[in-house]
């Protein structure tokens, strides 16, 4: 099992060699999207089909310190659903009925599957039409799996995502020719989006779309005119199914650091045809606002090696922006799973010497992390403290999931997020 | 199918995982899908644990289904012996695997590793995770116990006993051990093992030397403990010691079954009989509190609340149906209605309902609480990355006593602050958001914003009930908040009894009068 492997080199920026080993995944499931989906799409509902485990996950990821009533839940698979499956899919309905009484508010309810319910095969698109006839047109039922047998934690978006396309209404235009619209692909926190938002205003590219949107009543359009950036690396589905209606894809870097912000914004002032100096004027202000924020976390990031566990599939954009804009040395990056495609321009930018892998044997990843001793590891939320307990300094990978780190005015923040561990570490006396 | 917003209790193998990551020497191999490694973060996180979990998941994908996830199992599993080299082996499904019927424990019996290794079969879609941590320890103590074991009459030797029950992931069980401990060392009866947390297979191999059983946690321990009462004659101590008068019972059962004399434990004493005694602690008289649970914690609480702070108990219950015959027949004894649920939106609408002056329940009860603005300390798991402080902070023995009154008076107003409040209601610094001064800005509350998407249950004392008039109105809410509740409630009582269709000023004081002690 496993072993180096070099890419394939029919793909651009596939060079580095790829080391794939099979044993424990120690990442959470897709289920764990739910967490920050729930808040970005506020009138929609997640109601997981699953097992108490399921419901325990999504309470341990989210915190019990929740303070609004989550729009998520569980509806527990109990002895009796395994009897029989007419027999579940009632009681899936009563569930829905209780819920939405409870909830009136709700337009939009994903059914969310699990491991358990993929293994007994409950049928949920089906059990989604059903429930879309009886609940519409009020609320719309629609599925999609964030199980831990499929999915691995930021997968659950885009499989999410992924079931939103063929909902989304076509575009005025029908003919690719006609006026293209620009899409926002991948959940970004209302601040940060809102900062795209306004360079596409000040470039005058418009209309911009935004998926997933805010209300789950207000769906972008989406046709062939449509031309889109992922906000996110994890959205290899959702671009396909976008794809699948016409809207083109544009290649870009990730929005992460000040060159990845310039890179991705660029994209689409180039697909839009922007003027360059045009361009150069809308980011200037704001990329010059980042190299003094970047600027400050130099010092102490420099020169530091770090280590990627595979979690989030951000690791080879974040790993790309510490080391060419903060001087960091990547010893190893993993990835739950590497999108070649999407990631092309990504890899072509990593410094050479960087191991990539992708899946993972935990036990022996982390036998290289005790080795490798990095500076600094970015990793699991629990993985975090026994590695700082043999004095490895961390980062929680789940906190640049939750955080604004996207864009120019975010980059100072997201190179603080890796600088304070190590500040931390040369502060204590204790 | 059971529509759940927060869970009481984990999976049954969450069970497992306690018990296996509290000993030494023991690896539990899990056949489950790769989201539920989750669980490590429940240790390594909330509990704040330097190491792993010694747990390895067999983290199999929907690609190995057709295929052969049994020999994943076993590959997982060999490959966790070579590497931890542990001195016994549990293996399980949890409830995705549970489903494919892999057959874990036939596995690892086909693979004869050189260590003992111990199948657990804990049915996820009926049980839950202290009936798994129950289960498990069982499962442990009846495979590794040495039956051949026989104790020396007690006469001519120190007595010896065992202390069953704390698991990592506990509440509070760090600390309470180390107060049993205390009340042990002070009535001269030697520790045999205690178990699970920090005992080793070979530790338990030994289980029967003990001359009894201590059951810090029945939730925990019970299962194991009537096993090694038929097998080894061993008696249980079932008084659980939290509060000061069950610490004093305690001391008096294990004095009794060790044939040594309680005084010199029953000496070292509690503040608790003092400072309830105390003037100060009148105004804690007859204050409501709602409690609820686990089984264990509650029902101790509920002895506490009533007989030695004076408290009434104003609703009682558990989430852990295992243990709801005895909590009934607490509530029968206490008046109240036991409430039997993990259901968290029945114990939101019973602490709604039942408008206590206190709440004393789990980090759910103590959302519940902060939604209805109503005082709350924790008293049981499930637990909190809170319930783990640096200090020491028992729930048992007599320095338990003292931690449970002050955690539980500290979030109530103070006595001559109430009466200056309650003087003074018009000073307009009394307004509702002014809380308990000692409690800082932001805690009392007041009508603070809900968030938009939490929508208040239908009898929330928020909602502005028929029947009042404005100057009644105004009138209610010149009475400090913490009580506005009550006299609301009593009120509309009043007039519900005397058919009373609007509610004025007169009505309000009436109601006063009429329901004055
Ligand atoms: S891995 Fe599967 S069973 Fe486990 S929490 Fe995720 S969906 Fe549920």
């Amino acid at each position: 099992m496993g072993g180096l492997k070099p890419g394939d080199p029919s793909v651009a920026g596939s060079a580095l060699p790829v080391l794939r080993q099979r044993g424990q995944r120690e990442v959470f499931c897709g289920l764990t999207g739910i967490v920050w989906l729930h808040r970005k799409i506020q009138d929609a509902f997640f109601l997981v089909v699953g097992s108490r485990t399921c419901a325990h996950l999504l309470q341990s990821a989210a915190g019990v310190m929740l303070f609004a009533e989550p729009r998520f839940a569980t509806a527990i698979i109990e002895e009796r659903d395994l009897a029989g499956m007419a027999d579940a899919n009632e009681e899936l309905d009563r569930v829905v009925d209780r819920l939405l009484a409870r909830r009136p508010d709700i337009r939009m309810l994903f059914l969310v599957g699990s491991c358990p319910s993929e293994v007994i095969k409950l049928d949920l698109s089906r059990a989604a039409s059903r429930l879309t006839a009886k609940h519409g047109p009020a609320v719309r039922v629609l599925n999609y799996s964030g199980s831990g047998i499929e999915t691995t934690f930021t997968q659950g978006e885009d499989a999410c995502l992924a079931a939103l396309v063929p909902e989304l209404p076509a575009t005025q235009a029908a003919a690719p020719e006609s006026t293209p619209e620009l899409m926002i692909v991948g959940s970004l926190p209302d601040i940060v989006e809102d900062q795209f938002l306004r360079f596409f205003a000040e470039m005058g590219i418009g209309p911009v779309r935004v998926l997933p949107p805010r209300r789950a009543v207000a769906l972008p359009p989406v046709g062939p005119n449509t031309r889109f950036l992922l906000a996110q690396p994890f959205l290899g589905e959702t671009a396909r199914a976008l794809e699948d209606r016409g809207a083109v894809r544009l290649d870009a870097l990730f929005p992460f650091g000040s060159e990845g912000s310039f890179e991705w914004l660029r994209a689409a002032a180039r697909a839009f045809g922007v003027d360059e100096a045009r361009f150069e004027a809308v980011v200037a202000p704001a990329r010059e606002r980042a190299t003094r924020a970047l600027a400050r976390h130099r010092g102490v990031l420099e020169g530091k090696t770090i280590f990627f566990m595979p979690d989030s599939q951000l690791e080879v954009p974040l790993a790309r922006f510490l080391s060419r804009e903060l001087g960091m040395i990547p010893l190893e990056v993993g990835t739950p799973y590497l999108h070649r495609a999407h990631l092309a321009r990504e890899l072509e930018a990593l410094p050479e010497g960087t191991t990539l892998s992708e899946g993972q044997d935990v036990d022996r990843q982390l036998d290289r992390v005790r080795a490798a001793r990095p500076d600094l590891t970015v990793c699991g939320l629990g993985l975090a403290n026994p590695l700082e307990a043999e004095g490895l300094s961390t980062k929680w990978s789940i906190e640049l999931v939750f955080s604004p780190v996207h864009g120019f005015d975010q980059a100072g923040d997201l190179a603080e997020l890796f600088a304070r561990p190590l500040r931390r570490r040369d502060m204590l006396k204790v | 199918m059971q529509l759940t917003l927060w869970t009481y209790e984990g999976p049954p193998h969450v069970g497992a995982m306690r018990v296996a990551t509290a000993m030494e020497g023991v690896h539990y191999v899990l056949h489950a899908p790769q989201g539920d490694t989750y669980a490590d973060l429940l240790f390594t996180m909330i509990e704040r644990r330097n190491a792993r979990p010694p747990v390895t998941y067999t983290t199999f994908e929907a690609r190995d289904l057709g295929g052969d996830t049994a020999q994943l199992f076993q590959t997982a599993a060999r490959q966790a012996y070579e590497r931890y080299k542990p001195q016994a082996i549990l293996v399980g499904a949890s409830c995705t695997a549970e489903l494919i019927q892999d057959d874990p424990a036939g596995l690892a019996e086909a693979m004869r590793l050189p260590v003992p290794v111990i199948p657990l079969e804990l049915p996820s879609y009926q049980r839950r995770e202290h009936w798994g941590a129950a289960e498990t320890f069982h499962a442990l103590v009846r495979a590794l116990a040495r039956r051949d074991i026989v104790r020396t009459p007690l006469e001519g030797r120190r007595p010896l006993a065992n202390i069953l029950g704390p698991t990592a992931l506990g509440f509070r069980h760090r600390d309470d051990l180390v107060e049993i401990r205390l009340l042990l060392a002070a009535l001269g009866v030697d520790i045999n093992l205690v178990a699970p947390l920090g005992a080793s297979p070979a530790d338990i191999a030994t289980i029967g030397q003990a001359d009894f059983n201590i059951l810090m946690y029945p939730e925990i321990g019970d299962t194991a403990a009537r096993f090694l009462e038929k097998q080894f004659k061993q008696p249980i101590v079932r008084t659980v010691p939290i509060g000061h008068g069950a610490t004093c019972d305690f001391i008096c059962e294990v004095a009794a079954l060790a044939g040594v004399d309680p005084a010199p434990a029953l000496a070292l004493g509690s503040r608790m009989p003092w400072w309830s005694r105390s003037i100060d602690s009148t105004y804690l008289t007859s204050k409501r509190v709602f409690i609820f649970g686990d089984a264990t914690h509650a029902m101790a609480a509920a002895r506490v609340a009533r007989d030695e702070l004076g408290f009434e108990v104003c609703g009682l219950g558990c989430y852990n149906r295992e243990f709801a015959r005895e909590v009934r027949a607490m509530a029968g004894e206490f008046g109240v209605e036991p409430l039997i649920t993990d259901d968290y939106l029945d114990v939101e609408a019973a602490i709604t309902a039942a408008q206590p002056e206190l709440v004393l329940g789990t980090q759910m009860e103590r959302m519940i609480a902060k939604k209805l603005k109503l005082p709350c300390a924790v008293i049981s798991a499930p637990v909190h990355v809170q319930d783990f402080p640096a200090r020491h902070s028992p729930q048992m023995g007599f320095e338990g006593a003292n931690v449970l009154f002050d955690t539980w008076v500290h979030p109530l107003v103070m006595g001559l602050e109430e009466h200056l409040l309650t003087m003074f209601r018009d000073d307009f610094e009394f307004h509702d958001s002014a809380g308990p001064s000692h409690l800082g800005a932001g805690h009392g509350g007041g009508k603070a914003a809900a968030a938009p998407d939490s929508p208040q249950p239908s009898n929330s004392p928020a909602e502005e009930p028929e029947g009042w008039t404005a100057d009644a109105e105004k009138e209610l809410l010149k009475i400090p908040f913490f009580v506005r509740g009550k006299a609301r409630r009593n009120t509309e009582a009043y007039a519900a009894s005397q058919g009373i269709a609007a509610i004025t000023v007169a009505t309000l004081y009436e109601a006063k009068a009429y329901h004055a002690r």
